[in-house]
């Protein structure tokens, strides 16, 4: 990819390829390949609810970013705020070892409350 | 003040929409990128949406029958109150952008204003609209500045849109007997007010577009509402093509 | 990821592993083990989904500039801007497969993808604006509810974003297929001269009959496809026929006819050699319509690079950090 100007991660090229994508601007030939880095999108549907993960879209910069969340995934409303993340930021747990990331979880019955018992007729539990 | 007035007010305020919101649709599936595309659709829509507004008032006003469609559909273009900045071709993407900073801080301010109109409609109207064009603003002021200060082709571009749209933006300020009229009723603002805040805001993107506001531009004869380029009449043909083929009918 | 982990189970276990998980009803994630050839399944399925958003935008997007009233003007640039966003989200979801969004758009651009040979006939006259909502996206809808279903993730939850902002577009077209039957003699003419045009284009939109489709079967097995083309051929002509009759318009298939035993409208012969020279690239507007996708890359192109090279410019210092 050496006359390429194609970005690949969420960082720019410029810790790539010295002067960023394009920066020259001397017009070597071009392929049109300029491809700006993957966000995620998180949306909040009303004050007070969690954010929730709602899709991904490119864009240069943090504020491309969030203009293109609020043009995209906005648009119909009813949205009352947007969280852009790049998504390399992201750290996921592994899938293949789900098992042992997640199971020992699903047996600790005493972190529920079904698992502690009081007397009959005893209100306001 | 008269109704004439209020008339010929209401249809630059939604001819001017909807002129540059027909054009910027022009860009509908052939955007730079898919954001991109989905972005100016968005503003188009408020615009076109705000004309409808304005348009459907002006009717009212009018009272002679005619609602949006009938004055959008059925008017000849010398009709037409529009700047003549917004009906020109889309040309490239900085063209449109320089266009919608241009536009965007002028209906900024004209929307700012008119919230506080003594005409309740007109008020109400115009604050739906203050909402919509302050994101429209932030969206030509973030772009211009990535086409300014991004690549040298971008910013010769950029800086060859400002300097052919230049001339155009005196237009906007030309204020006429109707405007002044309107305006000691305290129902439209006063635009020798606006055009310094204008002229600040303008420059204070361009400034940090890395762009220059051309300093010797002629002025443009007949700046005055309703004198048109050639361009307005071609689009007109093509926007009203269907509706006066078929007159009568309901879509 | 897996690198220093033991391989404690070769690739045959994992397939195994995986076809048990597809049976079970699980669905499977981007990070998820997965055999190469569900991967490139998805890749060609969901990139030419994509493609046929992007390109759809076109036979709608002629008649923006010309729409009769400014509601409908409205209506119709909503929908064309909704089938960019549907294009994004599913080349979204496609990314998630390893594939970046600019290979996609260069083998569209190229010619190496395919995308629905439906948006290479012409929009001749407005009424086509109301039966492309009222066919094609009424097609499209009993398509991609069965693929809200579909076993990989992302592509299933684009097509529950999609069809949920997709319920306006097939109403809002038969609104005006039903608007102009109603209307003049000539809007009336101009609705059926659209419906004789778009109806077989439309049939033959839901992909060759079953015993042509050679993808069918796997991707039914993996449950990325949860019916067959001729089944939800079926259904759509099974919806269509009431919604015709009921705006008195004639659907040009002579002999259509409604089986008493099965419950189901029986349709002619297709004329699938029609369908094979569009897909080949012989169909009326093939040329113009790449061409159309490729001036618009190639024209913003610079736009991109302007943007990229002022985030570079620009970078906060976090962000370099990150790196």
């Amino acid at each position: 990819m050496s006359r390429s100007t194609k970005v690949s991660g969420p960082v720019p090229a410029a810790d790539k390829e010295a002067g960023g994508p394009g920066a020259d601007g001397t017009g070597a030939e071009r392929d049109g390949a300029t491809q700006w880095p993957l966000w995620e999108v998180f949306a909040q549907e009303a004050q007070g609810a969690a954010h929730e993960h709602v899709g991904s879209l490119h864009a240069a910069d943090a504020e491309m970013a969030l203009q293109n969340a609020r043009d995209v995934y906005a648009r119909r409303g009813p949205i009352v705020s947007l969280w852009v993340v790049p998504s390399a930021a992201i750290t996921a747990s592994p899938s293949d070892e789900a098992g042992s990331f997640f199971d020992p979880g699903a047996d600790k019955i005493y972190r529920h409350p079904q698992f502690y018992k009081i007397p009959r007729g005893v209100k306001g539990f | 003040m008269s109704n004439d007035d209020l008339f010929e007010y209401l249809l630059r305020l939604g001819d001017d929409r909807l002129v540059l919101g027909h054009r910027l649709s022009e860009w509908c599936g052939h955007g730079p990128i898919l954001e991109e595309d989905i972005a100016l659709a968005n503003i188009a829509l408020d615009l076109i949406g705000q004309a409808t507004l304005y348009l459907h008032f002006a009717g009212e006003v009018e009272g002679k029958g005619r609602n949006e469609d009938a004055l959008a559909y059925f008017r000849e273009e010398v009709e037409f109150r529009n700047l003549k900045m917004v009906e020109l071709p889309i040309g490239d993407f900085a063209f449109t952008i320089v266009r919608q900073l241009l536009f965007d801080a002028f209906s900024f301010l004209q929307m700012q204003e008119l919230q506080k109109s003594a005409n309740s409609e007109l008020a109400g109207i115009a604050s739906k609209g203050y909402k919509e064009v302050r994101y429209h603003l932030r969206h030509s002021s973030e772009w211009l500045q990535r086409l300014g200060d991004g690549t040298e082709e971008s910013h010769d571009r950029a800086q060859k849109a400002v300097d052919d749209l230049w001339r155009y933006t005196r237009e906007m300020f030309a204020a006429d007997e109707v405007e002044e009229r309107l305006h000691a009723a305290g129902i439209a603002p006063d635009l020798r007010m606006l055009e310094p805040q204008w002229r600040t805001m303008v420059a204070d993107v361009m400034q940090r577009s890395t762009l220059s506001i051309p300093s010797d531009v002629p002025p443009l004869e007949q700046d005055e509402r309703g004198r048109h380029t050639e361009y307005l009449g071609h689009m007109l043909s093509e926007m009203q093509i269907v509706a006066r083929s078929h007159p009568g009918a309901e879509w | 990821m897996q690198q220093d982990a033991p391989k404690a189970v070769d690739d045959a276990a994992l397939n195994a592993r995986f076809e048990a998980r597809i049976e079970a009803g699980e669905t499977i994630e981007p990070k998820d083990w997965m055999p190469e050839r569900y991967r490139t399944q998805l890749i060609r399925m969901m990139s030419q989904h994509a493609h046929s958003e992007i390109v759809g935008m076109l036979p709608e997007g002629n008649w923006i500039t010309r729409a009769p009233s400014l509601k409908r003007k409205m209506s119709l640039i909503a929908k064309v801007q909704d089938e960019a966003g549907h294009g994004l989200y599913i080349y979204c979801g496609t990314e998630t497969l390893g594939v970046d969004r600019a290979e996609l758009v260069d083998q569209l651009l190229t010619g190496k993808a395919k995308y629905s040979s439906i948006f290479n006939y012409p929009t001749l006259s407005w009424a086509d604006m109301g039966v492309i909502g009222w066919f094609v996206d009424g097609a499209a809808i009993v398509n991609q509810t069965v693929l809200a279903k579909a076993s990989y993730g992302p592509y299933a939850r684009a097509m529950i974003r999609i069809c949920k902002e997709e319920n306006f577009h097939k109403k809002q077209g038969y609104e005006i297929m039903a608007t102009l039957a109603n209307g003049t003699p000539a809007q009336k003419a101009m609705a059926q001269d659209a419906v004789n045009r778009w109806w077989w284009p439309s049939l033959m939109m839901l992909g060759p009959s079953d015993a042509n489709s050679p993808n069918t079967a796997e991707l039914i097995k993996w449950r990325v496809k949860r019916k067959t083309n001729d089944e939800l051929r079926q259904r759509f002509i099974d919806l269509t026929v009431p919604q015709a009759q009921a705006v008195d318009l004639t659907l040009p298939d002579p002999d259509l006819k409604y089986n008493e035993e099965t419950g189901h409208w029986e349709h002619g012969p297709i004329d699938w050699d029609e369908f094979w020279a569009v897909v080949k690239g012989n169909g009326p507007c093939n040329r113009e319509r790449l061409q159309a996708r490729r001036d618009a890359h190639e024209k913003g192109a610079w736009v991109r690079e302007a943007a990229a090279a002022y985030a570079a410019k620009h970078q906060p210092a976090s962000a370099s950090n990150a790196a």
